[in-house]
């Protein structure tokens, strides 16, 4: 087990290395400003990093997406399982939801831009309408997957609501929950960028378009690369951690 | 000793579903079950004896016919067929969760585990575990409460001789230190007679009271083989 991983780490060390030698012989083959090779990215990012602004952007970027995000989930899980949950409601708003899941996520900053002004309030409410849909869909899967049998036992058991939801309903939502907040991450991310370069004076999504108007390609990259890195970190230090111990029951 | 639970039930059937008329399972039944009973329901496989019994515990709610309690709103456990444990919690966990929110009976739970064999599995997550250990984990989560009636759907299936005698001692146990109404659905004519002090055999479609015998069995004798062998041709005629 633990050598199946280290050489899984080695493998991806090696990639990685062989994409990056790949990107700076490219590099120097265009001889191009326009497309820098990565030592030159990694200047950018260290002067970056340096002077604050990296940590500033991104860490402007991440509490937009936290926020966002967990204001999606809740919504959109407690629509979930309300349409897993009735029947009727789910005839009544299954066009809403498809409505919904369709229209551009360009066309929700824009109308929250318009409506509320370019504020905070305004990027985070676009962000979360993007997303409550999707989440929506996926735990009314969840929701319409709940055990019969479980919940007859609840009921003799005279569990109440409470015990009920945190002992019966919420661990049979789990994965359902889970798979929502993998896929949800990933869009909020680079949802999150494009109300930033639309209508924030902040962030990743600013840095990138400003950098954009310059056409200083280095520091797209760099902001890029330090994008990727923190999602990274954020799939490997909590999401992952969080699945396994909510699935360290099975068999 | 007073009170009873009294069942009186017109009629109850499946709805119709896929092309297939309206079901009849339940005919007219009226039973009058005296407090601290063991009542023990057979009849042929699908007769309707799953369905009384979860109308009894009032999970199924679609019949005519109405079920009293006297005293109303008794302590009331049910065992079901399957096992029906949370598989992300437990055995200890799970035994705890038919208890209120900090009742002190808790601290019984080990001695209950001990009983019926799981003492080494109170941590153990139930889909780690054999049916039988499940089936049994099952039954001291429906023990634990102490509960007033007691509902069972065929629980020693499925266990080996020696597991299942130790568990219907348990409950005989059980029953005899408190009053409590055991409703109790088996197929086992044997396991009807060591443990019920009446049996009601379902029949017919839809199902009625077929057959409605006292066990005339002195404790003592329950354990006996010939004793219990001969009670049951008594009841059931010649096997």
């Amino acid at each position: 087990m633990q050598t199946a991983s280290q050489s899984r780490l080695v493998w991806s060390l090696l990639s990685l290395a062989a994409l990056l030698l790949l990107w700076e012989i490219s590099s120097l083959l265009a001889a191009s400003r326009l497309f820098p090779g990565p030592l030159v990215v990694l200047d950018t990012m260290l002067a970056e990093f340096q002077s604050g602004a990296l940590a500033h952007h991104v860490g402007a970027t991440l509490a937009r997406v936290v926020v966002s995000f967990t204001v999606a989930m809740l919504i959109g899980s407690v629509i979930g399982l309300a349409l897993g949950r009735s029947a009727n409601a789910d005839r009544f708003f299954d066009s809403w939801l498809i409505f919904f899941l369709n229209l551009p996520a360009l066309v929700i900053i824009i109308l929250c831009y318009v409506w509320f002004g370019l504020t905070e309030t305004a990027a985070i409410i676009a962000v979360a309408v993007n997303k409550i849909p999707n989440v929506a869909v996926t735990v009314r899967e969840g929701a319409r997957a709940l055990s019969r049998d479980l919940a007859e036992m609840a009921h003799m058991y005279r569990f109440g609501w409470w015990r009920t939801l945190r002992h019966v309903t919420l661990p049979q939502m789990a994965p359902f929950f889970a798979a929502s907040a993998r896929s949800g991450l990933a869009l909020v991310w680079k949802i999150v960028l494009v109300v930033e370069l639309l209508g924030r004076s902040n962030g990743v999504g600013h840095q990138l378009h400003v950098a954009f108007q310059l056409f200083d390609v280095p520091m797209i990259i760099a902001y890029a690369v330090a994008f990727i890195i923190v999602v990274q970190l954020v799939e490997i230090g909590l999401l992952q951690p969080l699945e396994a111990r909510a699935g360290r029951w099975r068999r | 000793m007073s009170g009873c639970v009294r069942i009186i039930i017109d009629g109850k059937s499946w709805p119709a579903m896929a092309g297939r008329p309206r079901q009849p399972v339940l005919g007219e039944i009226d039973l009058t079950i005296e407090r601290g009973s063991f009542v023990v329901l057979t009849g042929p496989s699908g007769c309707g004896k799953s369905t009384l019994l979860n109308i009894v515990a009032g999970l199924d709610q679609d019949y005519s016919g109405k079920v009293s309690f006297d005293p109303p709103d008794p302590a009331m456990t049910y065992v079901f067929q399957s096992p029906r444990l949370l598989p992300w919690r437990t055995v200890f966990q799970n035994v705890a969760l038919a208890l209120p929110e900090g009742d002190p009976r808790v601290s019984e739970i080990p001695e209950l585990l001990a009983r019926v064999g799981l003492a080494d599995a109170a941590d153990v997550y139930p889909e780690r575990l054999s049916l039988g250990m499940q089936r049994r984990a099952a039954l001291a989560r429906g023990f634990i409460g102490k509960p007033d009636v007691l509902l069972m759907d065929e629980p020693f299936v499925s266990l080996d001789d020696p597991t299942a005698r130790g568990l219907r001692q348990l409950l005989t146990d059980l029953w005899r230190r408190r009053p409590t109404t055991v409703l109790f659905v088996t197929h086992d004519r044997g396991e009807a007679v060591m443990l019920g002090t009446r049996i009601l055999r379902l029949d017919g479609t839809p199902a009625t009271v077929a057959s409605d015998t006292s066990v005339a069995l002195a404790p003592a004798g329950r354990t006996n083989a010939d004793a219990v062998l001969e009670e049951q041709r008594r009841i059931f005629g010649t096997t």
